[in-house]
């Protein structure tokens, strides 16, 4: 059986960004991949913790897309995080309901790609700023994936945008097409 | 039947348009034509069952007026000055051009050079009525090519003036007393200086008189004291008009755009509308009645001619204007269809020219059946200008002209404490709010605050409707009347099913009778300002502040979520109270768990370190890398 994905979607301004809407029209497009959009179901922060917890258990494989802010996922992903990711659900001896399951973090940045680097302006990669996200991932012992990135998502041409919602696609159809997890119910 | 009682006239005018107009209009030719052969059939000419059709055609002018009064009213002075390129240039173009043509062509044919420039300029008139319905019918009476055929009406309605004045000076022999109203025995410049007092006190009552007045008239509420009121201003000011020889439908369109800033502007609108449809549909009818069948019979081939090259050339010339002027294709065809036909001035005009000797009473008769026939042919042009033009000339959506109409994306019945607060969140948000408030006393303390509000009780449909119901997007209901609000709602449903309805209930009851009618966002009036105060009340008992916000939050969630919940045992007193009973007792324990206990199972455990600290604890020293957290103490 195909996985069903779920696609954790946080963006306080998604009515200015093209890169994230871009990005979402291909992920929408994609098959099996129910799109979860934070800051237009909890405006006011106040996270259902219960609620969220039955629906990352209702899929197989999970995509966090989100623009980066100070090096990190935006407010309210952070606050998902911390409430929603909790000890005897998603971690700790009983706290299994993530195992094995795929984590794709899909980050779009405004500074340009060579900045990313030691030594460049933002004195670290990508992969090296995402390390708390996937330190996360692994402590769900979930099945982390090598982040999907957009560099100098502001300045892309449209050009820019179709090629990189093209490889977003094509990242997500694979996440729908590998096998699914055995699902683990919380303990 | 000449002496047929006016009870039974009224019948058969009725009657006849009842037959043909639902017929027509399934036909897709819009109620003109309708009401056109209606008046053909119980015309002189055919069934002869009316009176004196002339003396119904000035009762029927009546309507024109009405509808001028109208146009008026929603054409802001602003608007109207925006379209002052447009009325001069266009208009006068328009006149101009047409009129030398047609008079080429009547000279080519023969006639006189006076009277074929008298002839060609009185034809180059087109109609309101029948252009202005056409377009209204079609949606187009605000679009691009509605706006051009407009500005050439209205300049055409100011131009017969002169031409009135003018008329005489083309006769050959000795002028009759022209009919230049009673002022006629004045010298020129009285009579100026008469025309221009009537305008300025059109103007000035417009602007002082008017909302004391309507302020009166809505503290009686009595709905047809209203009515009255806007029938007595536009016959009020078209006997003005006449006296002085002005246009009466010129006037009324004054006395309209001075009111158009009012805030009974669509209160006047609804009241006043149902005049126009029938009085209009009455002109059209005798339009349709004065259509002389013997004489089309003698000269068959003539008279085709006439009215094809009639609607050809007019056509012609405004659909190049309108390119001229930078209307796309298919909107300067509409435009020219729009103005194709003769106007209901020819036909006086045309009369007034034989009496003067102008023309010859044959030619005349011959060119007033020539007009009557073209009106009834402008929708038949309409259905094949759309063929002609095709799918490009339906109801542009342009985005220009959505800025330029002013149409509302809300629209807020009641303005009171709740709907104010409302109407500014959508302003300063750049959305553009319509408002509807019953309490004449309340719309005076918005004026002087420099809000527009207009006058008006928002359960009537049409009242609905003339504050841009048809074209608003959502409709806040802030009345504070339960039972006002439910109607509301109930007849916005119906009658505008787009609109998605935001609706202010007063108490848990009342929201569950607005649910009921499928509204789409229930607000209870205290809820909001409740919470608040609880979470307040909570700061101040020593929770922290955000201790506090959360707690407020989750009471609204669960509170919300019991609410639509017992929307189901709504109507069944016993079960609603028997249920009501057993859940809240439920809702609030889970409420005094999440807020109070936040470690009991279920509860909002954000935060909360019991059960990590726990399996750390036992699992001492720990292999598991915990995540830093600050515990919430």
């Amino acid at each position: 059986m195909a996985a069903s994905v779920l696609l954790v979607l946080a963006h306080p301004a998604l009515h200015r960004s093209r890169a994230n809407k871009a990005l979402l029209a291909a992920a929408a497009a994609a098959p099996g991949v129910t799109v979860h959009d934070l800051y237009e179901a909890y405006p006011d922060y106040m996270i259902d913790a219960g609620a969220e917890q039955d629906l990352l258990s209702r899929y197989d494989a999970y995509v966090f897309q989100h623009p980066l802010y100070w090096y990190s996922p935006p407010a309210l992903l952070k606050e998902w995080f911390d409430v929603v990711l909790t000890h005897g659900f998603a971690y700790g001896d009983h706290g299994r309901a993530l195992e094995g399951k795929p984590w794709l973090t899909a980050v779009t940045a405004g500074g340009q790609d060579d900045s990313y680097r030691g030594g460049g302006h933002n004195r670290f990669t990508l992969q090296e700023l995402l390390r708390p996200v996937e330190a996360t991932a692994h402590l769900c012992r979930c099945a982390w994936q090598e982040p999907f990135t957009v560099t100098g998502a502001r300045l892309l041409s449209e050009g820019g945008l179709a090629e990189a919602g093209g490889r977003y696609r094509a990242l997500l159809e694979a996440l729908h097409r590998a096998p699914a997890h055995a699902p683990n119910l919380p303990a | 039947m000449d002496h047929a009682s006016p009870l039974l006239q009224t019948f058969v005018y009725l009657a006849a348009a009842l037959l043909t107009v639902p017929l027509a209009k399934r036909l897709g030719l819009g109620s003109v034509p309708g009401y056109v052969i209606a008046g053909a059939l119980i015309g002189p000419s055919a069934l002869g069952l009316l009176g004196e059709p002339e003396e119904v055609m000035h009762v029927a002018e009546f309507g024109v007026v009405i509808m001028l009064f109208l146009i008026g009213l929603e054409m802001r002075p602003e608007l109207l000055w925006r379209m002052r390129a447009s009325i001069l240039g266009l208009g006068g173009a328009q006149l101009a051009l047409t009129g030398a043509a047609l008079a080429g062509i009547g000279l080519v044919a023969g006639l006189d050079w006076r009277a074929a420039l008298a002839c060609g300029v009185i034809l180059a008139i087109s109609s309101t009525a029948i252009a202005m319905q056409s377009l209204r019918e079609r949606g187009l009476a605000a679009s691009e090519p509605g706006r051009a055929a407009f500005a050439v009406l209205l300049f055409q309605d100011v131009a017969v003036i002169p031409l009135l004045a003018l008329l005489p000076l083309l006769a050959v022999a000795a002028p009759a007393q022209a009919e230049h109203g009673a002022l006629g025995h004045l010298p020129a410049w009285a009579q100026a200086l008469a025309t221009v007092g009537a305008v300025a006190l059109v103007v000035a009552a417009g602007r002082l008189l008017t909302r004391p007045l309507f302020r009166m008239i809505a503290e009686t509420d009595l709905r047809e004291m209203f009515t009255a009121a806007a029938l007595a201003i536009v016959v009020g000011v078209a006997v003005l008009m006449q006296t002085v020889g002005l246009s009466p439908a010129l006037g009324a369109f004054v006395a309209g755009v001075v009111l158009a800033d009012s805030e009974f502007r669509h209160e006047l609108e609804s009241d006043i509308e149902p005049f126009r449809g029938l009085l209009l549909g009455l002109f059209f009818i005798t339009v349709g009645a004065s259509v002389d069948f013997a004489l089309l019979a003698r000269e068959p081939v003539l008279v085709a001619g006439a009215v094809a090259g009639l609607l050809a050339v007019k056509t012609a010339i405004m659909v190049g204007l309108g390119r001229a002027f930078g209307l796309k294709p298919p909107d300067a065809i509409l435009a020219g269809l729009a103005v194709s036909q003769g106007g209901e001035f020819a036909f006086v005009l045309l009369g007034m020219a034989a009496g003067l000797g102008v023309t010859d009473r044959a030619s005349a008769d011959l060119l007033i059946a020539v007009v009557a026939l073209s009106m009834a042919a402008t929708p038949l042009m309409f259905l094949l200008g759309r063929r002609f033009a095709g799918a490009a000339a339906a109801p542009p959506e342009s985005r220009e002209e959505e800025i330029e109409t002013d149409r509302p994306h809300a629209l807020i019945a009641g303005f009171g404490r709740f709907g104010q607060i409302v109407g500014r969140l959508l302003t300063v948000s750049g959305f553009r709010t319509s408002v509807l408030e019953h309490s004449a006393a309340q719309i005076d303390l918005l004026r002087s605050f420099g809000n527009r509000v207009n006058y008006g009780d928002a359960s009537r449909v049409e009242l609905m409707r003339a504050a841009g119901a048809g074209e608003a997007q959502i409709l806040v209901i802030a009345v504070d009347d339960q039972a006002k609000a439910i109607e509301i709602a109930e007849r916005a449903r119906e009658h505008f099913p787009h609109l998605r309805i935001l609706a202010r209930a007063y108490d848990r009851r009342h929201a569950f009778e607005l649910l009921r009618l499928d509204v789409d966002v229930i607000e209870r009036e205290t809820f909001e300002g409740g919470v608040r105060m609880g979470v307040e009340a909570l700061k101040q008992l020593g929770f922290r502040a955000h201790q506090a916000e959360r707690a407020g939050r989750l009471f609204r969630r669960h509170d919300l979520r019991l609410f639509r919940e017992m929307a189901e045992f709504f109507g069944d007193d016993a079960t609603f109270r028997a249920e009501t009973r057993i859940r809240s007792a439920l809702v609030n324990e889970v409420m005094r768990r999440d807020i109070a206990v936040p470690s009991a199972p279920g509860a909002d455990t954000a935060w909360d370190t019991e059960s990590l600290d726990a399996e750390t604890r036992a699992s001492a020293p720990a292999p598991t890398a915990a995540p830093a957290r600050a515990p919430e103490a």
